[in-house]
């Protein structure tokens, strides 16, 4: 089994619980946030986050009532906040696919900690998304039709439009993630189901557990069938953002006309993914007291991963203009000179200083463990991955024919539709870290030291503790 | 007491667990399942079980959902009601891949999802373990045996006995 020789430097891995705990200590922890009387200021949370939720439907009952010309889109920007802020949420909801798939295919156990809470705000990120086509086609009543539903007209959508692959690819985005939440879900479900106390509680996380009983006749088709979502989540999250940048690069727009988008968008996703992991997990793992469950190692990883992505993003902005350059296409050229220097430069330097220039920061470890900075970071790399397809989006400012070209200026009913959003998206983190367990309790258990059947084999003591 | 569902032995670590499952195993009982807080790492083969099934269905079903999105547009867009759009064939299967691909992501993902759970015979809220006070913790922190009483070796007492000579913290009879 364990080698006798120089187990030391496999030891030596920062612990993925700090300070260590008990098996039963994991489940009282993660449980607390349940259990508790909910504090004052959780409900303050929520007030705040319903009072959003009221403006988005007042804006969106206001845009049914009206249409959609109380919006700033016009020609020839037809695609103005609602593409931005859709583009803009399902990348958000990329780390969450990543950190709960991707990094469990590749045995990162430091994920468990973080997975459920990132898999909720995938959840919730694809919620405001769709959201936005649903309000934008304008009558939002025949949504219908972009299903391959059959409609009074017979006819029948065009799979050939990347349009129609976004439907596709972002409803079964939406769909596979709320399973893999589920099915993560099932065990700790079954934990509060068998720690409960009151009426509403047996209820409520009795039926939702499915009776699970933690056989491991059931653990062992259950492990199977979760490395089986982890497999599928995986190229499923990587072709979601690549179709979302089909409709731009499908398009024969200059600037949007690219081979790079599909890699360069699925970058920009994780990166501003993960720092929307990051705002919500510092503030949540203080008010919740899981610092030794989410610790700085944790916090840690996460700055790198923004690191490397936002390289990532940097780099392919850097492409963009290498090949605008070197295509010796006068309009590709054109837009990227009008991009950095056009009426909506501070759109673009916002998007420079935000996702190139802060991230390199993370370099220094003393920035990586420092709670505050990475606070203000992870919202500016939220702040710059939002002017980054606003940019983007602006490119039909300028056509290639003067004649057509025009500007666009969001009216109050795009920005109280864009903070509505946040409206959905608070409303339901509130109520989750309230209800559901926030960390996926029977994964952290796995990954403890005593939960290895042979962690008292003999020779083990022999370097005690970890 | 009415008729015993089973023999719960309970045990305090991942380590006693594993160790017990395999002299059950190796006792030649046959209707037996432990219940862990946690996958406990190469539990299944301690308890001799074989391979999960699962990803045989899973394949299948992802075969089906690459047939079925395929021949869904090209029935849409190239029989039911055929338009030309930018010059392309009816059939242009090259575009219709993005859609065809998700489908087949839909279906496994479903098949993965569901198939565990009936494979599992779940959801069953109802089941006489469920009725043990001590059983709570197998959600927590403790790890369970439970022989079924419809096992063919099983006798009340000396299974009680077997069970408490593998290290069982405690043993109960859980009524049916």
């Amino acid at each position: 089994m364990v080698a006798q020789a120089h187990p030391e430097p496999l030891d030596r891995r920062v612990p993925l619980v700090d300070p260590p705990a008990t098996i039963q200590q994991i489940t009282e922890s993660v449980a607390a946030p349940m259990e508790w009387k909910a504090p004052l200021g959780w409900w303050l949370f929520l007030a705040g986050s319903l009072s959003c939720l009221g403006i988005w439907l007042g804006s969106v009952g206001y845009l049914f009532w009206t249409g959609t010309g109380v919006w700033g889109v016009n020609n020839p920007v037809g695609w103005g906040f609602d593409i931005v802020n859709f583009v803009w949420w399902v990348g958000i909801g990329h780390a969450g696919t990543l950190i709960s798939a991707v990094l469990f295919l590749f045995r990162q156990k430091w994920r468990t900690s973080i997975n459920r809470f990132s898999e909720a705000m995938t959840l919730f990120a694809v919620v405001c998304a769709l959201s936005f086509p649903t309000i934008h086609i304008g009558r939002a009543w025949l949504l219908y039709w972009v299903m391959p539903i059959p409609n009074q007209m017979a006819v029948w959508p065009n799979f050939r439009s990347p349009l129609l692959w976004d439907v596709f690819a972002v409803s079964v985005y939406g769909s596979v993630s709320a399973l893999f939440w589920f099915v993560g879900l099932i065990p700790d479900l079954a934990t509060m189901r068998d720690r409960a106390t009151k009426k509403w509680q047996q209820l409520f996380y009795g039926v939702l557990a499915l009776g699970w009983r933690s056989s491991h006749r059931h653990w062992q088709h259950y492990e199977v069938a979760y490395l089986l979502l982890a497999g599928l989540a995986t190229p499923l999250v990587l072709s979601v953002h690549s179709v979302v940048s089909f409709d731009f690069a499908v398009s024969q727009i200059p600037g949007w006309h690219t081979t790079i988008f599909p890699p360069y968008f699925v970058a920009g996703a994780i990166f501003s993914g993960f720092g929307m992991v990051m705002t919500l997990m510092i503030i949540a793992r203080s008010i919740f007291k899981l610092e030794h469950l989410v610790t700085r190692h944790h916090i840690e990883n996460m700055a790198k991963v923004t690191l490397l992505t936002g390289s990532l993003v940097g780099y392919a902005y850097a492409m963009e203009f290498f090949v605008a350059w070197y295509s010796g296409n006068p309009y590709e050229r054109f837009t990227f000179i009008n991009r950095m220097f056009g009426p909506y430069w501070w759109a673009y330097w916002s998007m420079i200083f935000c996702n190139v220039v802060v991230p390199q920061a993370l370099w220094f470890q003393s920035v990586r463990r420092n709670l505050g900075v990475l606070f203000v970071i992870s919202i500016l790399v939220n702040v710059g991955m939002w002017f980054e397809r606003y940019v983007i989006v602006l490119t039909l400012a300028r056509d290639t024919l003067p004649s057509s070209w025009g500007s666009y200026s969001p009216t109050i009913f795009d920005f109280s539709t864009y903070l509505g959003t946040f409206g959905i998206f608070f409303t339901f983190f509130t109520l989750f870290v309230r209800f559901l367990p926030m960390v996926a309790i029977a994964e952290v258990k796995a990954v403890l030291p005593e939960a290895n059947p042979h962690h008292d084999d003999g020779h083990h003591a022999a370097h005690g503790g970890h | 007491m009415n008729r015993p569902y089973g023999a719960l032995a309970e045990f305090k670590s991942a380590a006693e667990i594993f160790h017990a499952c395999e002299k059950v195993r190796d006792a030649q009982y046959r209707r037996w399942d432990a219940h862990t807080p946690f996958p406990v790492h190469g539990l299944d083969r301690a308890m001799g079980l074989p391979r999960s099934k699962l990803p045989i269905f899973v394949c299948i079903a992802g075969l089906t959902g690459v047939a079925a999105g395929m021949t869904m547009q090209w029935w849409m867009s190239a029989v039911d009601y055929r338009v030309i759009i930018a010059a392309k064939p009816f059939f242009s299967w090259q575009a219709f891949i993005p859609v065809t691909f998700e489908v087949m992501i839909l279906f496994s993902a479903a098949c993965a999802v569901f198939g565990m759970l009936f494979i599992n015979r779940l959801p069953q809220w109802h089941h006489s373990l469920l009725k043990s006070e001590r059983f709570r913790r197998a959600s927590d922190d403790r790890f369970f045996i439970c022989i079924e009483a419809q096992d063919a070796k099983f006798d009340p007492e000396q299974t009680v006995q077997f069970l408490k000579g593998l290290g069982a913290a405690s043993v109960e009879l859980v009524e049916e």
